[in-house]
């Protein structure tokens, strides 16, 4: 743990900067470790609670993959929200931008690749009747 | 000893830079450029968000392929929740760890951000084990990926998710090793901050995975 190898001051650390170039804002020591330890929390009782749906039967059968499905939507928004800083600030803007995108192109992939197999499905000929056309 | 060097040569006047001082973006390209800090973090998050357009289509693959068993055993008979749940936690500490980390690599300590990192890998690797030894009972009962199209495509998700992991571990070593040897230079906070965003983007995605794989698979 030498004490040459570390910074006394962070702003004196211009290696390489770019215009513009601002270090990154310390702040709030204690703030910001509430801030992880709450996204833990939230994580965590998502977590529990989806576990909890496959193991009751307090919820009707045919609904427990919607509601885990809607629980992991919840935690994926807790994780961006706390564990990845997406936010609404200017600096985010392009962020959110490209995340919308993403979540765009991974709903077409796959509801689209869903619809089209099912359909292909419900079309085909089935298995034996394919076999007997061959003989 | 050359961080040393470094900081002796280091220019004091770049208050004199593009943005104002104190703020960084403001929106509309006012106050100059964005931060290279933001830039970075961008770029890197365009990355990340293309590796969950590919795991996007093998959750398409595996969806489709979900009940092709082809009369081989199902994820009713195959998967073991409680090891499903231990691996959950793991990572999700682990997530949170490096979180940490992160805020120690802002507070310059050493200490602490070693500390933490360890504790990042230590989760990952045993994350990583859990797998391993789940995905060996499987192809000792017989239930290998050779078995079922349900099962190919199982392994090919979970799989692929596994190797991101392994990955990140050896990412991890290495900054830790940089970190060590030569301390917090802005280059390696900039390659530090793009593992963070990796390290939590595979946490999002094993929430993706426990929960329409593993979860869904035992409820139908």
């Amino acid at each position: 743990m030498s004490d040459e190898h570390e910074y006394a001051d962070p702003s004196q650390d211009v290696e390489d900067s770019a215009p513009g170039d601002e270090p990154e804002a310390a702040g709030d020591l204690g703030k910001a470790v509430r801030g992880y330890v709450l996204g833990l929390a939230l994580a965590v009782a998502l977590t529990a609670a989806s576990f909890w749906t496959v193991s009751t039967h307090l919820i009707y059968a045919p609904g427990v993959p919607v509601a885990v499905l809607v629980l992991a939507i919840a935690q994926m928004g807790i994780h961006l929200a706390f564990f990845l800083h997406i936010t609404t600030s200017p600096d985010n803007t392009n962020n959110v931008l490209a995340l919308a995108f993403g979540v765009l192109i991974c709903c077409l992939v796959v509801f689209g690749s869903l619809w089209i197999m099912a359909n292909l499905d419900h079309n085909m000929m089935p298995m034996n009747e394919m076999l007997k056309m061959q003989r | 000893m050359t961080s040393v060097v470094l900081q002796a040569n280091e220019e004091p006047e770049r208050a004199q830079h593009g943005a104002g001082q104190g703020f960084s973006a403001k929106g509309h390209g006012e106050g100059g450029p964005a931060d290279r800090r933001i830039i970075v973090g961008y770029g890197f998050w365009v990355f990340l968000l293309s590796d969950v357009i590919m795991f996007a289509s093998l959750f398409a693959a595996f969806a489709v392929l979900s009940t092709a068993t082809a009369g081989g055993p199902s994820g009713r008979e195959l998967f073991d929740l409680r090891t499903v749940a231990v691996e959950t936690g793991c990572l999700l500490a682990s997530s949170f760890v490096c979180g940490m980390a992160s805020l120690a690599v802002q507070q310059r300590s050493q200490k602490w951000t070693q500390i933490a990192l360890f504790f990042t890998g230590l989760l990952g690797l045993i994350f990583i084990l859990l797998e391993i030894h789940e995905f060996a009972r499987l192809v000792a009962r017989g239930a290998g990926p050779t078995r079922s199209a349900f099962l190919s495509s199982f392994f090919t998700l979970v799989g692929c998710h596994g190797l991101h992991v392994t990955a990140g571990l050896l990412w991890l070593g290495t900054m830790m090793a940089q970190f060590w040897a030569k301390g917090f230079r802005q280059s390696i906070r900039y390659r530090f901050l793009c593992f963070s965003l990796f390290w939590h983007a595979l946490d999002i995605i094993w929430v993706a995975i426990f929960s329409l794989v593993y979860l869904v698979g035992v409820s139908t």
